[in-house]
């Protein structure tokens, strides 16, 4: 059952809300009713065992699926049963850092980070350098832009790929796990480069995460799904607070290293 | 099984078949009729046309030479127990212009362009870089398959006409060079008995087998499961399909147009 944990008071107000969204994959029934709210301006990451809906649930929000049933509703347009034009209009709003960066291979960095105001501005060419060079230089990768994906380390590629997620200036930010495969070292900067890029740029970030609980050092907000549900919602605060046995187990098992979340049934 | 459940199963099957048949069908349409829609792409046009066309030229040549050579040490051969030699150079070129030029050059840009596009978006889709052209509000389709659709249609009557004319040669060094075949009638008689029918024969083959070539491998590229045998097979898969659909269309359109 889902519960809120949050207060009303001082929210900010929701950039994207979720409403009783459902999708199933053949017989699988992948999100079930699942309600979610995330606020302006703030970190919110969603958390929960491995098969609970996260990617899923992620690729609604960037447009990638469309539900079952249900409602995404960003910026106040409610998106699932947009044509692909205004789809793409809305896609315009957010950048994404997919899991394994998604970096174009046959490109350089700086033709990958200038690869979205190529296609899509009118921005001329010394005004795209100046865009790439600044992006390049708020992610850390000052210089960089001469060498291709396969010549850099996993944590570069990921300031890379985040570079190219936020090099049109959107205004939502949605990272799919991204410290997947990175050594505590570089989980630990690539955290703090999402806290400051977060507050730099004033975006609102969306987090799918599993580095549970180190990843809350940086949220605002928390969003544990359990069987395609929000099981729990809130604060970080207020959901490190809740007296929930499911969460409370959840991380328990993270903590002994139980990636699949079998302890969670039931 | 209960017969409800065999027949559920078989329903199930037939289902899947005509969505699978109609999503390769709605690929190849949209494929197509991207090329006419803005925004387009010249820059990746010539790049694909680079990589498809004119990076095939050095082994189209040589598949042409060795073919139009055996041509000439054969043809020569039987021509000349009937005392029919002259013909050599009119049988080498109606062999390569009807059907040898259009369906090996067609076999062999499979081999070499197509399953390495298969390979290419197989592995774009697995580490989701089509997924981030999708979100970054950039149809897919258009940037990646309609530039190799169009490479398709342009270079694939191009190289077959390289064929041609190099196993045209490739058979007068053999059959005139080194068996001793009349040097006048070879050239003679491919003029006096080709027309322009037999070329276009040709011609629309090599056009069709581009579409078909390039159809067939960006759609089981792009179509490919999201891992690495997922991304073999479909490689595999594209360079079987389209080579059987090269060979059934070399009857079909021969029947319709001979």
């Amino acid at each position: 059952m889902a519960t809120n944990a949050s207060t009303s008071n001082g929210m900010p107000p929701n950039e994207i809300e979720v409403r009783d969204l459902c999708r199933r994959f053949g017989r699988q029934e992948v999100l079930r009713h699942l309600d979610l709210e995330i606020a302006q301006a703030q970190i919110t990451t969603i958390v929960g065992p491995s098969g609970c809906g996260k990617t899923v649930l992620l690729k609604h929000l960037n447009l990638l699926l469309r539900p079952d049933s249900g409602t995404i509703t960003i910026e106040g347009v409610e998106v699932t049963r947009l044509g692909n034009r205004a789809l793409d209009a809305v896609r315009e709003k957010f950048g994404m850092l997919f899991q394994a960066g998604a970096l174009f291979d046959s490109m350089s960095v700086f033709d990958n980070v200038a690869f979205p105001l190529v296609e899509k501005t009118n921005l001329k060419s010394d005004e795209i350098t100046a865009r790439v060079n600044e992006t390049l230089a708020a992610v850390g990768l000052d210089g960089m832009g001469d060498k291709y994906p396969s010549e850099m380390s996993g944590g570069m590629q990921k300031r890379a790929a985040l570079a190219r997620a936020l090099v049109r200036r959107p205004r939502i930010l949605m990272l799919d796990e991204p410290t997947t495969g990175l050594d505590p070292t570089r989980t630990g900067a690539i955290h703090e480069l999402i806290r400051s890029t977060q507050k730099n740029f004033d975006l609102t970030v969306v987090m799918v995460s599993h580095d549970v609980p180190a990843v809350f050092q940086i949220s605002d907000r928390v969003a544990f799904l359990n069987h395609g549900e929000t099981h729990l919602h809130g604060t970080v605060e207020e959901v490190m607070a809740a007296e929930d046995a499911v969460f409370k187990r959840f991380l328990a098992g993270r903590a002994a290293g139980d990636d699949d979340g079998a302890s969670l049934a039931g | 099984m209960s017969i409800a459940g065999l027949i559920e199963r078989i329903g199930a099957l037939v289902i899947d078949g005509i969505t699978d048949l109609g999503d390769f069908v709605l690929f190849l349409i949209y494929s197509l009729l991207y090329i006419f829609l803005p925004p387009y792409k010249p820059r990746l046009w010539i790049r694909q046309i680079r990589i498809i066309g004119a990076e095939s030229i050095l082994l189209i040549g040589l598949i042409g030479a060795f073919t139009g050579m055996v041509l000439g040490l054969q043809g020569y051969n039987t021509l000349h127990r009937f005392g029919a030699a002259g013909a050599l150079g009119t049988l080498v070129a109606l062999a390569l212009v009807r059907e040898l030029g259009p369906v090996l050059a067609a076999l062999m840009v499979a081999a070499r362009a197509g399953s390495a596009m298969a390979a290419e978006l197989g592995s774009m889709q697995a580490t989701e870089q089509v997924d981030a052209l999708t979100v970054m509000a950039i149809n897919p389709v258009q940037y990646l398959v309609s530039p190799r659709m169009l490479a398709g249609i342009v270079s694939f009557p191009l190289l077959t006409t390289i064929f041609d004319v190099i196993g045209i040669y490739g058979g007068f060094v053999v059959g005139v060079g080194l068996m001793g075949a009349s040097k006048g009638p070879y050239f003679s008689g491919i003029a006096s008995n080709m027309d322009s029918h037999d070329i276009a024969i040709g011609l629309w083959k090599s056009l069709v087998f581009g579409v078909i070539v390039m159809w067939v491998c960006c759609y089981k590229g792009y179509n490919a499961e999201r891992m690495a045998t997922g991304v073999s097979r479909a490689t595999t898969e594209a360079v079987v399909l389209s080579s059987v659909l090269i060979l059934a269309f070399d009857y079909i359109i021969g029947a319709i147009l001979i």
